[in-house]
């Protein structure tokens, strides 16, 4: 089977995140009012191929641990759909 | 070295500048034999993509290079050396995009924090200056309190940045480093990962020489001690 994977990596929420904080700072300068807590991430998108959905599901969250997230600074949200 | 590593050439000349025989590295060679000390250049292994450092410490070398520093050998990581390290798990924490969000160019004041380790113990004293530049964009230093407290605790901080008197204010900073962390040292002292460039100052043709004493300093280590 195959399985679309979203991997969503944001920083880890008590580390500050200048490029957010820049974003939220030119906002207001373009005409957008209320607007705060801005965080910038990523999102990573694959296919996997896998016998069932938990299986894909190990193998795209063991992925992200080792390689597309760091731990260190780095917290990720798996999404997974079958195709 | 790895794909999009650009900073080997200076390294390679400033130890040969200070009498030392050198070979390249290449991310797919496997074989240490021979050699003395690592230095994991700066520049932007694989392109940088992903995250700093991220592809390179999976790199067939780092195998190796674990092992030899398993073995308490002598490992310096440069700049994006430094972050290949982290990422590699060598060193503790992580290098991150710097608080302005500007790239750095420019020599900066680092202190040097402890002489117990093989890149600090010939020829420096403790809270000396050295002048030393720095290229980043990412060289924000981040560790959680919990591992700040034990580099701290361990001594494991190498160089800190800091201004003329040596002191920790908050201009000298030029990264938003953690505790003015310019450079670490792994629990058994032998691996070392810094963002300034010491291999841009060693020969006074290109500005300052203080970088010498850092690489000096671990050349001299691997000397055998006089009886």
């Amino acid at each position: 089977m195959r399985f679309a994977a979203h991997i969503n990596v944001m920083p880890r929420a008590e580390i500050s995140d200048p490029q957010g904080q820049t974003v939220e700072r030119t906002l207001p300068a373009i005409g957008f009012e209320g607007i705060s807590e801005v965080r910038v991430g990523k999102r990573i998108t694959f296919t996997v191929e896998a016998p069932d959905e938990d299986a894909a599901r190990r193998i795209a969250a063991s992925a992200s641990e080792k390689l597309l997230a760091n731990p260190v600074i780095e917290d990720f949200e798996l999404e997974l759909s079958a195709l | 070295m790895f794909p999009g590593s650009n900073c080997d050439r200076d390294a390679n000349y400033s130890f040969e500048y200070l009498g030392a025989g050198t070979r390249y590295l290449w991310h797919q060679d496997t074989d240490l034999e021979g050699v003395d000390v690592v230095v994991l250049p700066g520049g932007f292994a694989y392109g940088d993509y992903l995250r700093t450092g991220a592809m390179a410490a999976y790199s067939p070398v780092m195998d190796s290079v674990r092992e030899f520093a398993a073995a308490g050998k002598p490992v310096i990581g440069i700049c994006n050396g430094f972050q290949v390290l982290c990422e590699a798990g060598l060193l503790p924490g992580a290098l991150r995009r710097n608080s302005g969000l500007r790239f750095r160019c420019m020599p900066v004041r680092i202190r040097v924090e402890t002489l117990d380790s093989p890149f600090t113990s010939g020829g420096m004293w403790p809270g000396q200056i050295l002048t030393i530049p720095i290229a980043h964009f990412d060289g924000s230093y981040y560790a959680d309190d919990e591992t700040l407290e034990q580099l701290v605790a361990d001594r494991r901080i190498a160089f800190r940045y800091c201004d003329a008197e040596g002191e920790l204010t908050a201009d000298s900073n030029p990264n938003g480093s953690r505790l003015h962390i310019a450079g670490i040292l792994n629990e058994q002292r032998n691996v070392l990962g810094m963002m300034p460039h010491p291999e841009r100052a060693v020969d006074p043709a290109v500005g300052g020489t203080d970088g010498r004493l850092i690489l000096a300093s671990v050349l001299y280590s691997l000397q055998p001690a006089e009886t």
